[in-house]
Protein backbone atom coordinates (compact mmCIF):
# COMPACT_ATOMS: atom_id res chain seq x y z
CA UNK A 1 0.00 0.00 0.00
CA UNK A 2 1.54 3.51 -0.86
CA UNK A 3 2.05 6.43 1.57
CA UNK A 4 1.44 9.63 0.56
CA UNK A 5 5.12 10.49 0.99
CA UNK A 6 5.32 7.78 -1.83
CA UNK A 7 2.72 9.36 -4.08
CA UNK A 8 4.00 12.65 -3.69
CA UNK A 9 7.80 11.70 -4.14
CA UNK A 10 6.45 9.60 -7.22
CA UNK A 11 4.15 12.48 -8.49
CA UNK A 12 7.18 15.29 -8.25
CA UNK A 13 9.29 12.97 -10.10
CA UNK A 14 7.48 12.27 -12.78
CA UNK A 15 5.78 15.70 -13.72
CA UNK A 16 7.80 18.57 -14.43
CA UNK A 17 8.63 21.15 -11.27
CA UNK A 18 5.53 19.68 -10.20
CA UNK A 19 4.94 20.20 -6.32
CA UNK A 20 2.31 18.21 -5.21
CA UNK A 21 0.57 17.77 -1.27
CA UNK A 22 -1.32 14.40 -0.96
CA UNK A 23 -3.56 12.91 1.88
CA UNK A 24 -4.86 10.27 2.64
CA UNK A 25 -8.33 11.09 2.78
CA UNK A 26 -9.95 8.47 5.14
CA UNK A 27 -7.23 7.35 7.03
CA UNK A 28 -7.34 3.65 5.84
CA UNK A 29 -4.10 3.64 2.97
CA UNK A 30 -6.28 3.53 0.10
CA UNK A 31 -7.93 6.92 -0.61
CA UNK A 32 -5.81 9.67 -1.69
CA UNK A 33 -6.53 13.46 -2.42
CA UNK A 34 -3.76 15.43 -4.07
CA UNK A 35 -2.91 18.98 -5.40
CA UNK A 36 -0.80 19.34 -7.76
CA UNK A 37 0.63 22.56 -8.90
CA UNK A 38 2.81 22.36 -12.20
CA UNK A 39 3.90 24.50 -15.18
CA UNK A 40 3.13 21.72 -17.46
CA UNK A 41 -0.53 21.85 -17.13
CA UNK A 42 -0.46 25.20 -18.95
CA UNK A 43 -2.33 25.20 -21.81
CA UNK A 44 -3.71 21.86 -21.13
CA UNK A 45 -7.62 21.03 -20.31
CA UNK A 46 -8.59 19.81 -17.49
CA UNK A 47 -9.02 16.06 -18.27
CA UNK A 48 -5.17 16.10 -19.76
CA UNK A 49 -4.09 17.72 -16.92
CA UNK A 50 -5.51 15.26 -14.36
CA UNK A 51 -4.38 12.37 -16.86
CA UNK A 52 -0.85 13.55 -16.52
CA UNK A 53 -1.45 12.64 -12.41
CA UNK A 54 -3.34 9.68 -13.02
CA UNK A 55 -1.00 8.17 -15.45
CA UNK A 56 1.50 8.02 -12.62
CA UNK A 57 -0.75 5.77 -11.46
CA UNK A 58 -1.14 3.65 -13.89
CA UNK A 59 -2.50 0.44 -13.17
CA UNK A 60 -2.80 0.67 -9.24
CA UNK A 61 -6.10 3.21 -9.34
CA UNK A 62 -8.45 1.06 -9.36
CA UNK A 63 -6.26 -1.65 -7.55
CA UNK A 64 -4.25 -0.46 -4.24
CA UNK A 65 -5.70 2.90 -4.71
CA UNK A 66 -9.18 2.91 -4.65
CA UNK A 67 -9.71 6.22 -4.97
CA UNK A 68 -7.52 9.18 -5.87
CA UNK A 69 -9.15 12.39 -6.19
CA UNK A 70 -7.14 15.40 -8.19
CA UNK A 71 -6.71 18.76 -8.28
CA UNK A 72 -4.72 20.74 -10.30
CA UNK A 73 -3.23 24.25 -10.94
CA UNK A 74 -0.20 26.06 -12.64
CA UNK A 75 1.88 27.90 -10.79
CA UNK B 1 -2.77 1.75 -27.63
CA UNK B 2 -4.84 1.35 -31.21
CA UNK B 3 -8.13 0.86 -31.62
CA UNK B 4 -8.88 -2.25 -32.25
CA UNK B 5 -11.32 -3.82 -34.85
CA UNK B 6 -11.89 -7.15 -33.14
CA UNK B 7 -15.30 -8.66 -32.31
CA UNK B 8 -16.21 -6.70 -29.24
CA UNK B 9 -19.79 -6.25 -28.90
CA UNK B 10 -19.58 -5.00 -25.42
CA UNK B 11 -16.75 -1.89 -26.26
CA UNK B 12 -18.87 -1.00 -29.11
CA UNK B 13 -22.36 -0.94 -27.74
CA UNK B 14 -20.63 1.54 -25.04
CA UNK B 15 -18.78 3.98 -28.29
CA UNK B 16 -22.25 4.10 -29.54
CA UNK B 17 -24.02 5.27 -26.50
CA UNK B 18 -21.13 7.40 -25.84
CA UNK B 19 -21.69 8.66 -29.33
CA UNK B 20 -25.39 8.69 -28.91
CA UNK B 21 -26.33 11.03 -26.17
CA UNK B 22 -24.65 14.05 -25.62
CA UNK B 23 -24.03 13.74 -22.15
CA UNK B 24 -23.91 10.70 -20.83
CA UNK B 25 -22.25 9.52 -16.83
CA UNK B 26 -21.19 5.95 -16.51
CA UNK B 27 -21.51 5.65 -12.70
CA UNK B 28 -21.47 3.23 -9.77
CA UNK B 29 -25.71 2.64 -9.17
CA UNK B 30 -28.15 4.74 -9.96
CA UNK B 31 -29.12 8.70 -9.79
CA UNK B 32 -32.01 7.61 -7.45
CA UNK B 33 -29.34 5.40 -5.75
CA UNK B 34 -25.77 6.01 -6.16
CA UNK B 35 -23.79 3.17 -4.91
CA UNK B 36 -20.53 4.99 -4.35
CA UNK B 37 -19.95 9.12 -2.77
CA UNK B 38 -17.27 10.51 -5.84
CA UNK B 39 -21.08 8.80 -8.15
CA UNK B 40 -23.35 10.51 -5.89
CA UNK B 41 -21.57 13.79 -5.58
CA UNK B 42 -21.29 13.44 -9.59
CA UNK B 43 -24.63 13.02 -10.13
CA UNK B 44 -25.83 15.78 -7.72
CA UNK B 45 -23.69 17.91 -9.93
CA UNK B 46 -25.17 17.44 -13.06
CA UNK B 47 -28.76 17.35 -11.53
CA UNK B 48 -27.98 20.64 -10.30
CA UNK B 49 -27.55 22.04 -13.63
CA UNK B 50 -30.98 20.88 -14.95
CA UNK B 51 -29.30 19.60 -17.92
CA UNK B 52 -30.64 16.51 -19.20
CA UNK B 53 -28.32 13.17 -18.81
CA UNK B 54 -28.10 9.18 -19.82
CA UNK B 55 -26.84 7.16 -16.97
CA UNK B 56 -25.53 3.55 -17.35
CA UNK B 57 -24.63 1.97 -14.42
CA UNK B 58 -21.93 -0.09 -14.51
CA UNK B 59 -22.28 -2.21 -11.48
CA UNK B 60 -24.27 -4.84 -13.11
CA UNK B 61 -21.10 -6.33 -15.42
CA UNK B 62 -17.14 -5.51 -14.79
CA UNK B 63 -16.19 -6.00 -18.05
CA UNK B 64 -18.55 -2.72 -18.67
CA UNK B 65 -16.24 -1.01 -16.63
CA UNK B 66 -13.19 -2.72 -18.53
CA UNK B 67 -14.20 -1.99 -21.86
CA UNK B 68 -15.17 1.65 -20.83
CA UNK B 69 -11.63 2.52 -18.98
CA UNK B 70 -10.14 0.65 -22.19
CA UNK B 71 -11.64 2.67 -24.42
CA UNK B 72 -11.72 6.40 -22.46
CA UNK B 73 -8.27 5.73 -21.35
CA UNK B 74 -9.30 6.67 -17.72
CA UNK B 75 -9.27 4.35 -14.85
CA UNK B 76 -11.96 5.98 -12.31
CA UNK B 77 -15.78 5.67 -12.00
CA UNK B 78 -17.64 8.20 -12.92
CA UNK B 79 -16.99 9.26 -16.17
CA UNK B 80 -18.65 11.62 -17.20
CA UNK B 81 -19.19 12.23 -21.29
CA UNK B 82 -20.51 15.18 -23.18
CA UNK B 83 -20.26 15.54 -27.01
CA UNK B 84 -18.75 12.39 -27.45
CA UNK B 85 -15.78 13.17 -25.22
CA UNK B 86 -14.84 12.52 -21.62
CA UNK B 87 -15.57 15.74 -19.70
CA UNK B 88 -14.19 14.17 -16.72
CA UNK B 89 -14.42 12.18 -13.47
CA UNK B 90 -16.02 13.61 -9.85
CA UNK B 91 -13.43 16.10 -9.22
CA UNK B 92 -13.17 17.68 -12.55
CA UNK B 93 -17.13 17.61 -12.59
CA UNK B 94 -17.91 18.92 -9.02
CA UNK B 95 -14.81 21.27 -9.63
CA UNK B 96 -16.19 22.28 -13.14
CA UNK B 97 -19.96 22.81 -11.27
CA UNK B 98 -18.67 24.93 -8.64
CA UNK B 99 -17.03 27.42 -11.06
CA UNK B 100 -20.24 27.66 -13.43
CA UNK B 101 -18.12 25.62 -16.05
CA UNK B 102 -20.16 22.76 -16.01
CA UNK B 103 -23.28 24.93 -17.14
CA UNK B 104 -21.39 25.43 -20.03
CA UNK B 105 -20.15 22.76 -21.41
CA UNK B 106 -23.41 21.00 -20.87
CA UNK B 107 -24.96 24.56 -22.68
CA UNK B 108 -27.31 25.21 -19.80
CA UNK B 109 -27.97 28.62 -18.01
CA UNK B 110 -27.02 29.09 -14.16
CA UNK B 111 -28.56 27.11 -11.88
CA UNK B 112 -30.70 29.64 -10.91
CA UNK B 113 -32.56 30.08 -14.26
CA UNK B 114 -32.47 26.39 -15.18
CA UNK B 115 -36.19 25.20 -14.91
CA UNK B 116 -37.04 21.62 -15.65
CA UNK B 117 -37.21 20.62 -19.22
CA UNK B 118 -39.78 18.43 -20.71
CA UNK B 119 -39.64 14.74 -20.15
CA UNK B 120 -36.96 12.86 -22.60
CA UNK B 121 -38.11 9.07 -23.37
CA UNK B 122 -35.05 6.61 -23.31
CA UNK B 123 -33.23 5.86 -26.31
CA UNK B 124 -34.55 2.17 -27.85
CA UNK B 125 -31.23 1.60 -29.44
CA UNK B 126 -29.29 2.05 -25.97
CA UNK B 127 -30.93 -1.02 -24.25
CA UNK B 128 -28.17 -3.29 -23.81
CA UNK B 129 -26.36 -1.21 -21.17
CA UNK B 130 -29.57 0.10 -19.56
CA UNK B 131 -29.40 3.59 -19.79
CA UNK B 132 -31.71 5.44 -19.04
CA UNK B 133 -32.58 9.40 -20.03
CA UNK B 134 -32.76 11.70 -17.07
CA UNK B 135 -33.91 14.88 -16.06
CA UNK B 136 -32.12 17.18 -13.01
Amino acid sequence: MPTTDEIKQRIESAIPDATAEVEDWTGGGDHFRATVVSPAFAGLSRIQQHKLVMDVFAGEIGGSIHAFSVKTQTP
Amino acid sequence: MSEQQTENPLRDAISEAIRDNEVILFMKGTPEAPACGFSMRTVQALQATGAAFAAVDILPDPRIRQELSALSNWPTIPQLFVGGELLGGCDIVTEMYESGELHEALGVEAPAAAGPGPGETADPGSAPLGIENRLG
